[in-house]
């Protein structure tokens, strides 16, 4: 039995250039601003950004890591609320912890994320429905 | 720029399947960084109870996001697509997709509104198979951000 405030395992995931390009490579978005510093600059942006869609993928993994079957999560939602900004060669640090927020009468748990760069939080409403771990 | 607001409520039409891969999974897979061998090993996924290798949370997005391009790219709404950015996502799955499925998604303009400036679009898309079986819905909000903004 899962209960409320139960504190999943943190972690913490380092995103360099090359990863934001394999991931433009998997997903199919080669939107030049994932890429290209001289076009993000350009559009506005302080620099290349992850695709948000990236930095959900990982801020789940807290949730699959614990639940150890990824089919187990049910539903997932994010609010994108600052650009991850990726310098090179440095990358950026992202930190995902999540703590069961409730356990729903059918036994699913509902699990809020937190995911941060540099303390700043990157996603808002952040929180997976998940059938937990036995 | 105000959206018509009229496209509320419009359904496209369904997309051409898509056929989920075993390979198409092991590279996102790969690309988000996750090892789970389910993603992976067929006789990991059986172990589960599944029928075939599953594929990651988010993998849907492959098939909804062009979906939705649709709405976007429609030339009667007028979105200016280099102004867009992405603004919430959302996946509520039946079942998780596995290698064999053949996707076709019908999406549904849900809402428009403006905000700040920005007009913000959200569109549904509902992911079923090509024989009917409902995988999953996909919410995406997109931003359009106002020329001052």
């Amino acid at each position: 039995m899962t209960d409320v405030g139960t504190v999943l395992p943190p972690q913490t995931f380092t995103i360099s250039r090359a990863d934001l390009v394999r991931y433009a490579g998997a997903s199919g978005d080669f939107n030049a601003i994932h890429w290209n510093e001289r076009f993000a600059t350009a559009v506005g942006l302080p620099n290349v950004i992850a695709h948000g869609m990236y930095t959900m993928a990982l801020a789940v993994r807290v949730v699959t890591d614990w639940a150890g079957d990824p089919g187990a999560v049910v539903d997932y939602g994010v609010r994108f609320t600052r650009p991850v900004v990726v310098p090179d060669p440095d990358g950026a640090v992202l930190d995902v912890s999540g703590v069961v927020a409730a356990v729903r009468d059918d036994g699913l748990a509902e699990v809020d994320l937190t995911a941060t760069v540099n303390g700043q939080t990157v996603l808002a409403k952040a929180r997976a429905t998940v059938r937990p771990p036995r | 720029m105000s959206l018509d607001q009229s496209f509320v409520g419009r359904v496209y039409p369904p997309t051409e399947p898509y056929e989920v891969g075993r390979e198409k999974i092991r590279e996102f897979a790969a690309a988000v960084g996750d090892t789970n061998p389910v993603y992976r090993d067929p006789a990991a996924a059986r172990q589960l109870g599944y029928a075939d290798v599953i594929a990651p949370p988010t993998f849907a997005i492959i098939v909804t996001s062009r979906a939705a391009h649709q709405v976007i790219m429609d030339p009667e709404l007028g979105v200016d697509y280099s102004r867009v950015v992405h603004g919430e996502q959302r996946f509520e799955h039946v079942r998780p997709i596995h290698a064999g499925d053949a996707l076709t998604v019908v999406v549904t303009v849900e809402s428009i509104r403006s905000a700040a400036g920005n007009d913000i679009i959200t569109t549904k898309g509902d992911v079923s198979t090509v024989d009917g079986e409902p995988v999953l819905t996909a919410l995406n909000t997109l931003v359009v951000r106002g020329v001052s903004a």
